[in-house]
């Protein structure tokens, strides 16, 4: 499905991706997890195409992404970002239209068939077509959330990529945004890659995780063999016990304390 | 159909039939009044190739037809292309206090048209100096606001408002130095043309300013969908689908065009840019898909009646229509804001 092979990049003259190479099959649900810095986002902007790497090369469908339009891009993948941000005064049913940008089909006012049925099918699979006629500024963070995946899904992609989905979001809506993604990938084909801080959720929905450390992977693989103890203590510098729990049938973490061997020596001296 | 495309087709239909009304109106009015239906009769022989089934006074004819309607077609062009200029000025820099003459255009004209008048310049070119020079320092300006604001072939916006503050305050300062110099006569001019006034317009001009408006109109508007995207940020517009830099250079290029044809023929008229977006967004939302439409068209009504009321409250004395647009536009924007509390946070 998506392919990053060698990928360096950088800032000016600030390295933030040094070698980063894995691949994501059809139907796969990855996340991609790492501490603050670990330049997960930059790694999004590549392989969205957003940020040009300085040496590497995203593979879409056997494609150079570099080689693909924005439109091209946009049929095939879409991106619910973490943005906050709303506009003003729009409609529910104005910003998930907008999804339907690469198809043409948000050009007139009045949608065409195939446009008003992807957009309508969107809209019940996130539940958010309870509040179509409503502002977007007026829904919770939960709902809103909501809205932006239905626009994602309006795009009709193959490959859905998502920029920490549950930040900002209270427990039920944190479960029910990632069981929607996760029955998504089962259910309807989709492949997605998300991005996400809480080794807890990821560890329950992902089906694979790559795990970043100052611009490289340190792991990649399944649950299992990802979520190690050396492993987070190598990244994230804390003491962690991994266990099985039965309850939710998955591995979970739990952090003891910061570890001696801090990877952020100044920050432990401050402690 | 749902509640709000209904709404938002209500509201247009009133606008067009707003826009006829006031046309009419502003007609008639003026120093000498002129009846309705002498109005409707012009317009009918008009209609009918001049054949005149219609009887029409002669005075009254060529009051209407060389004097009025150039200058209410004139102000209806202007208030439609400052309008939409605004609305999608908005739409591009995401804020609510962007306009059209945002990036310093206002002050370019402004000191095309001080040094063109200062100069004495008024009576070269055929009469048109002044609106010549005030489109070629709105459009010098634009062009090297632009380039300033390039890095590596993209245009960050923030850098673009940046620029364009700081040419607009270089600019004002040279307008403000060739006031300080000039003639008592010559700093009346440029004061009044600084003000802005449909006050002479004549059907060259509209041929003038008509086709730039009408085409940068139809670009903009084109342009709905990806104005639309773009209001989640440019990182997610790509996301979408938008070729982000390109859209970005289409829009500039058409609002500075539109711009720079309204205050060549009209001087620096504030407010409508600024006010009438937010008040049809109020109204009807923010989607630029209507938004972009229903701004031109009232921007047009908007300032047809201001230069109505501008050559008629005064008496023999013509209000300059810049302070119109402003003391009758703020209240009422004001009495929207009021009434509408829980959508200022619309941004």
């Amino acid at each position: 499905m998506i392919a990053l092979v060698r990928i360096y990049a950088s800032y000016g003259e600030r390295a933030v991706l040094g070698d980063v190479s894995f691949s994501v099959g059809t139907g796969e649900f990855v996340g991609i997890i790492g501490p603050n810095g670990a330049g997960k986002t930059t790694l999004l902007k590549i392989l969205t195409g957003v940020k040009k790497p300085s040496a590497g090369a995203v593979i879409v469908n056997g494609r150079d992404i570099a080689t693909m339009g924005r439109r091209e891009i946009a049929r095939m993948m879409a991106v619910v970002p973490q943005s906050s941000f709303v506009p003003p005064l729009f409609t529910v049913e104005d910003v998930v239209s907008t999804g339907r940008y690469a198809h043409g089909g948000a050009r007139r006012i009045t949608a065409s068939r195939d446009d008003s049925l992807a957009i309508e099918r969107a809209m019940l699979i996130t539940g958010s077509e309870k509040f179509r006629d409503r502002f977007v500024c007026e829904l919770s963070g939960g709902e809103r959330q909501g809205v932006l995946i239905a626009r994602a899904l309006a795009q009709q992609p193959s490959l859905l990529v998502l920029d920490e989905p549950t930040a900002n979001l209270d427990l039920r809506h944190q479960m029910s945004v990632l069981t929607l993604i996760g029955s998504l990938v089962r259910d309807h084909g989709l492949t997605a890659i998300m991005v996400i801080h809480d080794l807890n959720l990821a560890a329950r929905f992902c089906d694979r995780l790559v795990l970043m450390h100052d611009g490289v992977i340190i792991s990649r693989g399944s649950v299992e063999e990802v979520l190690t103890a050396e492993n987070i203590g190598a990244a994230y510098g804390v003491s962690a016990l991994v266990r099985h729990d039965d309850a939710v049938n998955a591995f979970q973490v739990a952090v003891t304390r910061i570890a001696d061997h801090a990877h952020n020596g100044q920050e432990s001296l401050e402690w | 159909m749902n509640a709000l495309s209904k709404r938002r087709s209500m509201v247009a239909a009133t606008f067009f039939v707003l826009l006829a009304l006031c046309c009419i109106v502003s007609v008639m009015s003026g120093p000498v009044f002129i009846h309705p239906f002498t109005v409707v009769r012009t317009f009918l022989n008009l209609l009918i190739q001049g054949a005149g089934p219609f009887k029409v006074e002669s005075a009254d004819q060529v009051i209407i037809l060389t004097i009025r309607l150039p200058r209410v077609c004139m102000a209806a062009l202007c208030g439609a292309g400052l309008a939409l200029c605004g609305a999608a000025m908005q739409g591009l820099f995401r804020n609510p206090m962007a306009e059209p003459y945002v990036l310093g255009m206002s002050s370019g004209a402004g000191a095309g048209a001080a040094m063109a008048i200062a100069l004495g310049a008024g009576s070269f070119l055929g009469g048109a100096a002044v609106p010549v020079c005030a489109f070629t320092g709105a459009a010098l300006t634009i062009f090297v606001v632009y380039s300033i604001a390039r890095t590596d072939g993209r245009v960050p916006a923030e850098t673009l408002l940046l620029a364009g503050i700081a040419a607009g305050f270089f600019l004002h300062a040279i307008v403000s130095f060739i006031k300080l110099c000039s003639s008592d006569e010559a700093l009346r001019d440029i004061v009044l043309w600084l003000m802005g006034s449909f006050t002479g317009t004549t059907w060259r001009g509209v041929a003038a300013a008509a086709p730039l408006i009408v085409a940068g109109g139809a670009v903009i508007m084109s342009l709905a969908p990806e104005i639309n995207a773009l209001q989640f940020g440019e990182e997610s517009a790509m996301h979408l689908g938008v070729e982000v830099e390109s859209v970005k250079r289409i829009l500039l290029a058409s609002s500075a065009l539109i711009t720079a044809a309204c205050v060549a023929s009209g001087g620096i008229i504030g407010f409508v840019g600024l006010v009438v977006p937010h008040v049809v967004r109020l109204t009807s939302g923010g989607d630029h898909r209507s938004l972009l439409g229903l701004s031109a068209l009232a921007g047009g009504v908007f300032l047809v009646c201001a230069d109505t009321v501008a050559r008629s409250a005064g008496g023999v004395m013509e209000l300059p229509v810049g302070i119109v647009t402003a003391a009758i536009g703020a209240p009422y924007f004001v009495y929207l804001l009021r009434r509408r509390k829980r959508a200022v946070s619309w941004w």
